[in-house]
């Protein structure tokens, strides 16, 4: 604007070319950021696509592509893969659970410390924002111990344990964030009506913190489906194990099946990712958000 | 955008969630009596109880399985400790300030008007929202020297015989590893820095445009100092999870060539399931403390004295 003010009427073609030059040069960025994203992406596609001995050519596009390896997955019809149901259940079965108890346990503890004011509430407060910056594959081994003397190796309970002590801190940092905008004199009112704690926590208190709720829940399954490193130490027998799990276990072969493992890795992959565009409003409501973890 | 609306909600709250203000009323306000004092006790022990069980006696213990002074000088004398402390520092100074520069542009980019722009942020924020796993596996098979979609397609495109990335050199492979770091995490990034640009009200624009501040005075005088404590801490918090972060290393290098190119987080493992060394895993995965703890306590005090909208 300023440009076009100082130059007048003259400089007017001379400023509607540079829009031009900056909207190519945008456009040329734009093309580079394309390549750079959906590169590795392509590249499991493509392997997924390829029929077993064409994985080692070396094609920059699948010659014959067919969907032969998803229902080779699909059917289970590969020595690696016999499980590969049972195992999309049990991440299913964790995600699941962890999202029950991360919000559960995060709700009741952010309605003790925020509405309720529980004395030395501030150090549970405290010790969850502490426990979100630790790294957790920092606390990893002495915790596959401790799942060992607490009886729940080759458990999906411990890692259901594990994905909630991970996900609980962050539900209670946006529970609380969220929590404010709630008005306390909601609370004062039903209890003057001689509603206890309890009542006011699941007939006021959850109701209103429904968005705070879908937000955590959202980012709880997604933690609990793609994490790695704790079903891998806690989860050992192919019938325990989940998807990405099994996922890793390809590559222990001397040649890996690469085009039934990209049609692995891209079944496993959907769900997260049309769960992440669904609620991706939503996600970034905290906006710490996460997946950060993992 | 519903993220500039939850940035806005978010920073409308000025009580930063972990220091609760003497000014916030409670509906119990007059102190928990009886019945209410055991239900708020009944409502934190879940949490208590998860916190004791699962992150308490873990660091206890793994503090416990670390004592022995032994143990760090056993790691101080061996080469693969060292290279491995060497890459944990090229990891974090490079790959962090990248990234996080690069979101810092990235966002700026991403405030341009035009559909193209919109549909382009969808598509750029793909590598947060796949998990973790099949990319860097995938990337893995990218890089593989002999039938990797990269060397073939440099041979394929420009006659050029790409290196084996992940096979034949340290640096190829820990470069290779950084950026595959940057891809999978510069966007969510990129996503935090963009709701906090749009955050920042347009007439502080539209008065530096008055003043003549366009172009790069523009983002100097006006969008850098308020998003500078934004960024702190984005930086501050990205630092600690990239020092945690297992699969990128794990995934793309495995540690090779030649257990060259392992991290802190990856070592540790390694030694205490493949080595079956669990204490030196442990001593391995607090030797990084010296840098955690200032790190820690820094982010914990920014986190409560700002509203940085996290």
């Amino acid at each position: 604007v300023t440009l076009a003010l100082t130059e007048g009427g003259a400089g007017r073609p001379n400023y509607r070319n540079r829009r031009r030059w900056q909207e190519a040069a945008a456009l040329s960025f734009a093309v580079i950021v394309l390549i750079w994203t959906l590169t590795p992406i392509y590249n499991i596609i493509a392997v997924a696509l390829e029929a077993h001995g064409d994985v080692f050519t070396n094609d920059v596009f699948p010659s014959k592509p067919s969907l032969e390896s998803f229902w080779i997955v699909i059917t289970q019809g590969y020595w690696y893969l016999e499980y590969f149901w049972r195992q999309f259940e049990n991440s299913v079965y964790i995600g699941v659970a962890t999202v029950f108890f991360t919000i559960g346990i995060g709700s009741l503890a952010s309605f003790a410390i925020g509405r309720m004011r529980i004395r030395y509430g501030w150090m549970v407060s405290n010790a969850a924002l502490l426990t979100y910056v630790i790294p957790a594959s920092f606390l990893a081994i002495p915790f596959y111990r401790i799942m060992g003397f607490y009886g729940l190796s080759n458990n999906l309970w411990s890692v259901i344990a594990a994905e909630v002590t991970f996900a609980t801190p962050y539900a209670i940092f946006i529970f609380q964030q969220y929590g404010v905008s709630i008005p306390i004199e909601l609370d004062e009112a039903a209890r003057i009506d001689g509603a206890s704690p309890i009542q006011v926590y699941f007939k006021i208190y959850l109701p209103l913190m429904a968005p705070a709720l879908v937000a955590v829940g959202t980012y709880a399954l997604l933690l609990a489906w793609n994490e790695y490193l704790y079903q891998f130490l806690l989860l050992s027998s192919k019938k325990s194990m989940t998807v990405p799990v099994a996922l890793a276990q390809f590559l222990n072969s001397d040649e890996a099946p690469w085009n039934y493992m990209m049609a692995t890795a891209i079944i496993y992959a959907l769900p997260p990712v049309a769960i992440y565009y669904a609620f991706r409003g939503r996600m970034t409501a905290g906006l710490t958000t996460g997946g950060v973890k993992g | 955008m519903a993220d500039v609306q939850a940035l806005r909600t978010a920073e409308s709250f000025s009580l930063p969630a972990a220091a609760p203000a003497a000014k916030r009323r409670s509906a119990w306000r007059l102190g928990l009596q009886g019945s209410e004092f055991t239900w708020a006790i009944a409502f934190i022990i879940p949490y208590a109880g998860l916190f004791l069980a699962f992150v308490a006696y873990p660091v206890l213990y793994g503090l416990w399985l670390g004592r022995d002074p032994a143990l760090y000088f056993e790691l101080m004398s061996e080469p693969i400790y060292q290279r491995t402390v060497v890459n944990t520092i090229l990891y974090l100074g490079i790959g962090v300030n990248l990234k996080m520069f690069g979101a810092l542009m990235m966002s700026g980019f991403f405030m341009r008007r035009g559909w193209w722009v919109k549909g382009l942020l969808l598509i750029y924020v793909l590598p947060w929202a796949v998990p973790a796993l099949p990319s860097f596996i995938s990337i893995h098979w990218m890089l593989n020297g002999q039938w990797g979609l990269i060397n073939n397609a440099l041979y394929n495109f420009f006659g050029i015989d790409g290196p084996g990335w992940l096979e034949t050199s340290r640096w190829l492979s820990l470069g290779s590893v950084i950026a595959s770091h940057i891809w999978k995490w510069m966007p969510f990034w990129t996503v935090i820095l963009l709701a906090g640009r749009m955050a920042i009200p347009q007439e502080l624009y539209e008065a530096a445009d008055m003043d003549g501040a366009t172009g790069l005075k523009r983002f100097t005088y006006v969008s850098f100092p308020l998003l500078a404590n934004l960024y702190l801490v984005c930086t501050l918090l990205s630092t600690l999870f990239t020092l945690g972060d297992f699969n990128s290393v794990y995934f793309v290098s495995g540690g090779g060539p030649a257990l060259s190119t392992h991290v802190l987080a990856t070592l540790g493992i390694r030694d205490a399931f493949e080595v079956a060394r669990p204490d030196l895993g442990v001593a391995v995965v607090m030797s990084a403390l010296p840098l955690m703890i200032p790190l820690v306590i820094l982010l914990m005090r920014k986190l409560h004295t700002t509203e940085v909208s996290l």
